[in-house]
C-alpha cells in the first residue's frame, strides 16, 4: 500500500455498474514527510475517506477485493485513513 | 522481493476489516549499499518486525495476504521476514 492525501473527487454518471454508489477520490501520493511524489491517481474508496484526509491505499488486483463479495472494477482502493503516523528514520541495523 | 528497512508505523482506526489485529508498517526500500531507494510503502506486518529493522517486502498482492492469512483481501505487500544478514560474495 501507500500513502497518500484525498485531495479531490471524481464524478462519474456513465460508468460500469459495478462502479455505481462508489466514491471516486483523487489521491495525491505522499512521502512519509507527507511531501507530494509522482502523479496524483484515482482511487476508490472503501474506508469513508473525505477531503483532506491522509489514507494509505492498495493497488493492482487486490485493489478490488475491498469491496467483495461485489466484484468492483478497482486498481486502486483508499484501505485505510490514517490517524496517526509514526516515523523514525535512520533507525540502527 | 524488497530489502527494506521499517522506519514507522501507521496508526489507522478506520481500515478495511482485513486490517485488523496487524501492524501497519512504513518501509523503506533499499539498495544493495543500504541507500534509500525510491518512495516507502505501506505494508501488513506478518512477522513481528519492528522499528528499525531491515526486512523481507513482498509487493504481490497474493503473497502479501497470503502470508498474513487474510485470503482475497486488499493487501498488495506485505513484510514477510526480519533480515539478519546480507551476504554479497564479490561485491
Amino acid at each position: 500500500m501507500l500513502l497518500g492525501r484525498v485531495v479531490g473527487r471524481v464524478w462519474s454518471t456513465v460508468k460500469d455498474q459495478a462502479l455505481e454508489g462508489q466514491r471516486l477520490l483523487i489521491v495525491q501520493p505522499l512521502t512519509p514527510e507527507l511531501k507530494a511524489t509522482g502523479k496524483p491517481l484515482v482511487c476508490a474508496d472503501s474506508a469513508g475517506a473525505g477531503s483532506g484526509e491522509l489514507v494509505y491505499y492498495c493497488r493492482g488486483r487486490e485493489a478490488g477485493y475491498a469491496f467483495l463479495p461485489r466484484e468492483v472494477p478497482s486498481d486502486s482502493t483508499i484501505v485505510g485513513i490514517i490517524d496517526e503516523l509514526h516515523v523514525k528514520r535512520g533507525a540502527p541495523c | 522481493m524488497l530489502i527494506a528497512r521499517v522506519i514507522g508505523e501507521v496508526v489507522a482506526t478506520q481500515k478495511h476489516p482485513s486490517h485488523e489485529a496487524r501492524k501497519v508498517l512504513l518501509v523503506q526500500p533499499l539498495d544493495l549499499d543500504g541507500s534509500e531507494k525510491a518512495d516507502a510503502l505501506v505494508a501488513l506486518d506478518a512477522v513481528g518486525a519492528g522499528v528499525g529493522d531491515k526486512v523481507l517486502v513482498t509487493t504481490d498482492g497474493y503473497a502479501a495476504f497470503t502470508s498474513v492469512g487474510r485470503s482475497s483481501s486488499p493487501i498488495d505487500m506485505a513484510v514477510i521476514g526480519v533480515i539478519d544478514r546480507v551476504d554479497l560474495p564479490g561485491a
